[in-house]
């Protein structure tokens, strides 16, 4: 039997976890959808963002909770030409490590730019709220250039 | 601060994969054969086992699969579970039965559906048969079986299950 037809068919299989957050993330997503980052202190002092359960040195349990600034300095980066369809941003944008003020560690997120000649390490950045948060990272839209922010 | 709304404890993290799957020359051949309502499988020239969906090969012996063998749509029950959960995206109403199926002739299962039953008198060994759509609605696809139903036969024992010849059964003694 001659099969002249190529038989060829597009299907999504689509895994629909819920996650229960636990105390510290939950706790942080909470901040998020309140327009609040926060962070929390580790045993050698140091403010963590996004917030661990345990201390990443001794593994104690962590409570000593700090809000951290909105603005912070672009501490790495690397451009993204051609998004992809599950990107956070469908223009191109930049992944950055975020060291946002008051915080001792960055955290990655995107970052809209107009083009990557407008970002650089050193960078001044500002977190862009979407307008209905609701308790997750993409509370964050993304951030911007701080105009006239040092770079 | 809105005090207002309760704390996050929850988030929704869903993982979609988008495939685009083209059928090879094996399963391009069962699916033709099953869009004019016949079950089609392959048997390995090597250890003569029959494989249904065919993919090409023998997983056992590592040879290629040529030869069809049309099988009929009565099989029996190799083992099958009650689904109580709803499925997001899957239309069936639980409590149904899913089963894996061995074909007459078959040495190997398939999973399917099995209707048209008690849920708790399903068993293993349990003689069934495909209850297709019209042929109007056959097309390259699986559910051309709307399901498999029992069958008032005597169980297969289960040293006997994927071992039966394209006749089946046959009577009992």
């Amino acid at each position: 039997m001659a099969i002249t037809e190529k038989l060829s068919q597009e299907f999504e299989l689509g895994f629909t976890y819920t996650r229960s957050t636990g105390p510290v993330v939950g706790r942080f997503l909470t901040g998020l959808r309140d327009s609040r980052v926060l962070g929390i202190r580790g045993s050698d002092g140091r403010v963590l963002v996004p917030p661990p359960e345990y201390d990443p040195a001794t593994a104690a349990a962590l409570s000593d909770w700090v809000e951290v600034g909105q603005e912070g300095t672009v501490v790495s980066w690397c451009w993204v030409s051609e998004p992809r369809a599950s990107h956070p941003l469908q223009q191109p944008f930049a992944w950055v490590m975020v060291r946002l003020d008051g915080a001792d560690v960055p955290m990655i997120h995107c970052l809209q730019a107009s083009s990557a000649e407008a970002v650089s390490t050193g960078g001044r950045v500002r977190v862009a709220w979407v307008a209905e948060p609701r308790g997750h990272i993409t509370d964050i839209r993304c951030f911007v250039p701080v105009p006239g922010g040092a770079s | 601060m809105s005090a207002a709304r309760p704390d996050v404890t929850g988030i929704e993290a869903p993982v979609y994969l988008h495939y685009h799957f083209t059928a090879g020359t094996a399963p391009a051949r069962f699916l033709a054969r099953l869009r004019e309502g016949l079950l089609s499988g392959q048997r390995c020239p090597r250890c003569g086992n029959v494989y249904i969906p065919a993919r090409g090969s023998c997983p056992a012996c590592g040879v290629p699969t040529t030869e069809e063998v049309l099988l009929p749509d009565r099989g029996t029950v190799q083992s099958f579970t009650i689904v109580h959960i709803p499925i997001p995206g899957n239309p069936i109403e639980p409590p149904y039965v899913v089963a894996n199926i061995v074909l007459d002739g078959a040495n190997i299962s398939f999973i399917h559906l099995l209707s048209d039953c008690v849920n708790e008198a399903v068993r293993i060994g349990q003689r069934v048969q495909a209850v297709w759509r019209p042929p109007e609605e056959w097309d390259y696809a699986m559910d051309n079986i709307r399901h498999f139903r029992p069958l008032d036969e005597p169980d297969v024992p289960v040293e006997r299950i994927g071992t039966l010849p394209v006749s089946g059964p046959g009577v009992p003694r």
